[in-house]
């Protein structure tokens, strides 16, 4: 049986259960942390029925720093390798944010400084076990600010940059971290937006990240073509770019 | 909640619907929106028909909500969520020494969906249908959830398996699990030379589960030739399941023009060796042969295909010949039709399963087989018999009472738990099962 134990951040998102099952599978510990504790705890009985060690539901909310020294307490408190999947995210509509500019922060406390700072804190606790994965999970939409989505997007390239800044501190300890950009995947954020298309299933990405983790990938697109995308998109001129509508 | 706009279909292909869907994640979405503005549950739509399609209205799919709740593996009691699959509960429960009492044909069905059709399998002479194995289940309704169980609310247990979704939506059931040896089964296979031979072997097998595989092209004394299949679960390890195939876009329908059909079923029927043979199967395989090519009923080309399911009672096999006659000499049947005994087990007002013999027939969505669907539907009547609403297109809402005498009850009881029409589907609109008779 596996000895690895996993804090998974924002387990209620339909990518996180696909995630948490998968290392539920291999027998790991699964600690699911979020805000809808009744829903958490499903999850955590059908991650037991799937072989995991054991499996715990947390209360988590990235906007409340207070409660984050507990839950990285009860990830200590486990022995052998811990590992972090950071699923937390929200994407407002950016003409939601247009209309109530307080949306701003909250969209960045969600996506980037929130969860940044529980893996801040936890960091040094990694750093010392000298072994252990994070997992961060960006988004596509990070790599450029398009019109449609650019808080968010925002958001996600601070989540990106801070996670490359991590993976290098963190690398020479032993802690190996993987940005995860998904592109389109069907999921609550999703579901009903017109205009997605080659849009992933949830567990089509868990496994991505499943199989990234253990080949210690660094930056992982999933799916993969997605890379060839962005490539294209990042490369279009600033003059050019902000004209298009894409 | 934001809703998706789409033209959803049965699995058919035949019957279409412009639906807004819903998808609730967790069990709070659901109960807030059944509460709000409650709409008919759909699973994986593997009905053939229009059972899960809701035209102009919205649809709550249930897909997401997956989760095995609890499990006892002393009793096998095991709690799920009702949009957990047939393939994924006996992936899950197998390596743990039990699975699901019944399994309908593929994998991809959903428990609410194998509840609301009260659906039977290759064991059904003996297991009975998937219902009779539901201990209890939580159903949700306007005015909130509740608790449905044959000793304490039977008229509404009664009205729920096989209910087709009518009395609310089924949250989460609690199912009697049956040990399981191993995770292969141990299949004989014999070629059958005609209908006789077919219905005498049924009779006398003592396997658990057994199914027909007819070949609906043969005339004379060929008709109803096929390969009967008996198996049991057996010890041993499954290996890794193998790669799956997907029919990319809609095929032009020469695969299943009556030349191809033919030669296939002669093809398919010489892969048995003469003497019969002896294979062992992973569970996956054997229950759910279709479901390693995904989307094969793009096969059927963009018009689509009906599938005419009926059983015939007991004493009433007779009933078979002239109608296996009638689709020989259509030239429109396809490679997939399977013939099977039913035992009496059903366990709601509207279930299929009658003791005697089950057919099923696909043939390609062309207007004479419209008309060969219908008149093998009267020559079931006629015996006594009945159609698988889950497979239907074309019935006639007169024909309702016949073959359902509890169809009456079926309408008060389910105007009782709905009185609006919320969870009215375009089934049941078509064949006016909410009407009083
Ligand atoms: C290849 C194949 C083989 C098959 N073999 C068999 C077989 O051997 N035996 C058999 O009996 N059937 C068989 N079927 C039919 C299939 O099992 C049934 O149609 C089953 O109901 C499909 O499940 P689903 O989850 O896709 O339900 P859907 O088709 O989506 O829905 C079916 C009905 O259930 C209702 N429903 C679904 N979920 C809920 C819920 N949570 N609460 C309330 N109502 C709900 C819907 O409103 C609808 O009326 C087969 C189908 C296929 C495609
Ligand atoms: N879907 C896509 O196409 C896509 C594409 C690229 C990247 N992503 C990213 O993938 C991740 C998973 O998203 P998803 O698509 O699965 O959507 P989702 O279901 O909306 O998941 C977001 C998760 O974040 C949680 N969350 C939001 N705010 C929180 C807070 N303040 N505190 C604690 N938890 C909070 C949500 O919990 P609650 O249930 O409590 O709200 C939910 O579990 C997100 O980071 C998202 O940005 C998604």
């Amino acid at each position: 049986m596996s000895n690895e134990s996993w804090l998974i951040l924002g387990a209620t998102s339909s990518m996180a259960r696909a995630f948490a099952r998968a290392v539920a599978e291999r027998g790991a510990m699964v600690l699911l942390a979020g805000r809808d504790m009744a829903d958490l705890e499903h999850v955590a009985a059908d991650c037991r029925l799937r072989g995991a060690r054991g499996a715990a539901a947390l209360a988590f909310d990235a906007r409340k720093p207070k409660g984050f020294e507990a839950l990285i307490d009860r990830l200590c408190a486990e022995a052998g390798t811990l590992n972090v999947a950071v699923f937390v995210g929200s994407m407002p509509e950016q003409s939601e944010i247009d209309a109530d500019p307080a949306l701003l922060a909250r969209t960045v406390e969600q996506n980037f400084t929130g969860p940044a700072t529980l893996l801040h804190r936890l960091a040094p606790q990694l750093a010392q076990r000298g072994s252990g994965t994070i997992v961060g999970v960006g988004s596509v939409a990070g790599d450029r600010g398009r019109l449609g989505n650019y808080v968010y997007g925002a958001a996600k390239a601070g989540f990106a940059t801070y996670l490359s800044g991590l993976r290098n501190r963190l690398g020479r300890e032993g802690v190996h971290v993987m940005t995860v950009k998904p592109g389109f995947v069907d999921t609550a954020m999703t579901w009903g937006i017109e205009g997605m298309f080659l849009v992933a299933s949830p567990d089509q990405v868990a496994r991505d990240i499943h199989r990234g983790v253990r080949k210690r990938r660094n930056v992982l697109y999933t799916p993969f073509f997605w890379m060839g995308i962005m490539g294209i998109i990042r490369t279009i001129p600033e003059a050019l770019f902000k004209r298009l509508k894409i | 909640m934001r809703a998706r706009h789409q033209t959803s279909h049965g699995w058919g292909r035949v019957l279409h619907a412009e639906e807004e869907v819903l998808r609730p994640e967790r069990q709070a979405m659901l109960e807030r929106l059944v509460a709000k503005d409650p709409a008919p549950a759909v699973g994986n739509r593997r009905s053939y028909g229009d059972a899960a399609l809701n035209s102009g209205g919205r649809v709550i799919d249930m897909t997401r909500l997956d989760r095995c709740l609890s499990f006892d593996a002393g009793t096998g009691v095991l709690e799920v969520e009702a949009g957990t699959t047939m393939g994924d509960l006996l992936a899950l429960c197998a390596p743990l020494g039990w699975m699901p009492p019944v399994l309908p044909g593929t994998g991809e069905a959903t428990v609410g969906g194998c509840i609301a059709n009260d659906v039977h399998g290759k064991n059904h002479h003996g297991a009975g249908s998937f219902g009779q194995h539901v201990l209890s289940l939580t159903l949700l309704g306007k005015d909130g959830a509740r608790q449905v169980t044959p000793g304490e609310t039977p008229d509404l247990f009664r009205a729920t398996l096989g209910g087709l979704g009518q009395t609310g939506v089924i949250l989460s059931a609690r199912l009697q699990l049956v040990p399981c040896k191993g995770e292969m089964v141990r299949v004989r296979e014999r070629r059958m030379d005609g209908i006789a031979e077919f219905l005498s072997a049924f009779d006398a097998s003592r396997a658990s589960y057994s199914v027909g595989w007819i070949d609906a092209t043969a005339q004379g004394d060929a008709l109803g030739r096929g390969i009967l299949e008996e198996g049991e679960v057996i010890a041993g390890d499954a290996p890794p399941p193998g790669r799956t195939r997907r029919v990319p876009v809609a095929l032009p329908p020469l695969l299943v023009s009556a030349p191809a059909v033919r030669l296939f079923n002669a093809l398919y029927l010489r892969r048995v060796p003469e003497a019969g043979r002896d294979r062992e199967r992973p569970l996956a395989d054997f229950f759910f042969p279709l479901d390693r090519l995904h989307d094969w009923n793009l096969v059927y080309g963009k018009k689509g295909f009906h599938q005419f399911q009926c059983v015939l009672p007991e004493g009433e096999e007779q009933a078979l010949t002239p109608m296996l006659e009638r689709i020989a000499e259509s030239g429109l049947a396809s490679p997939l039709a399977v013939l099977k005994r039913l035992g009496p087990g059903r366990a709601g007002m509207m279930s299929f399963p009658m003791a005697g013999m089950t057919l099923a027939v696909d043939f390609p969505n062309r207007p004479e087989a419209e008309a060969l669907a219908m008149e093998l539907e009267w020559m079931a009547v006629e015996a006594g018999g009945r159609i698988y609403l889950a497979k239907d297109t074309l019935s006639d809402p007169d024909l309702m009472a016949r073959m359902y005498p509890e169809a009456g009850e079926f309408a008060r009881i389910v105007t009782e738990a709905d009185p609006k029409g919320h969870f009215q589907t375009d089934l049941v609109r078509r064949l006016k099962l909410r009407d009083p008779r």
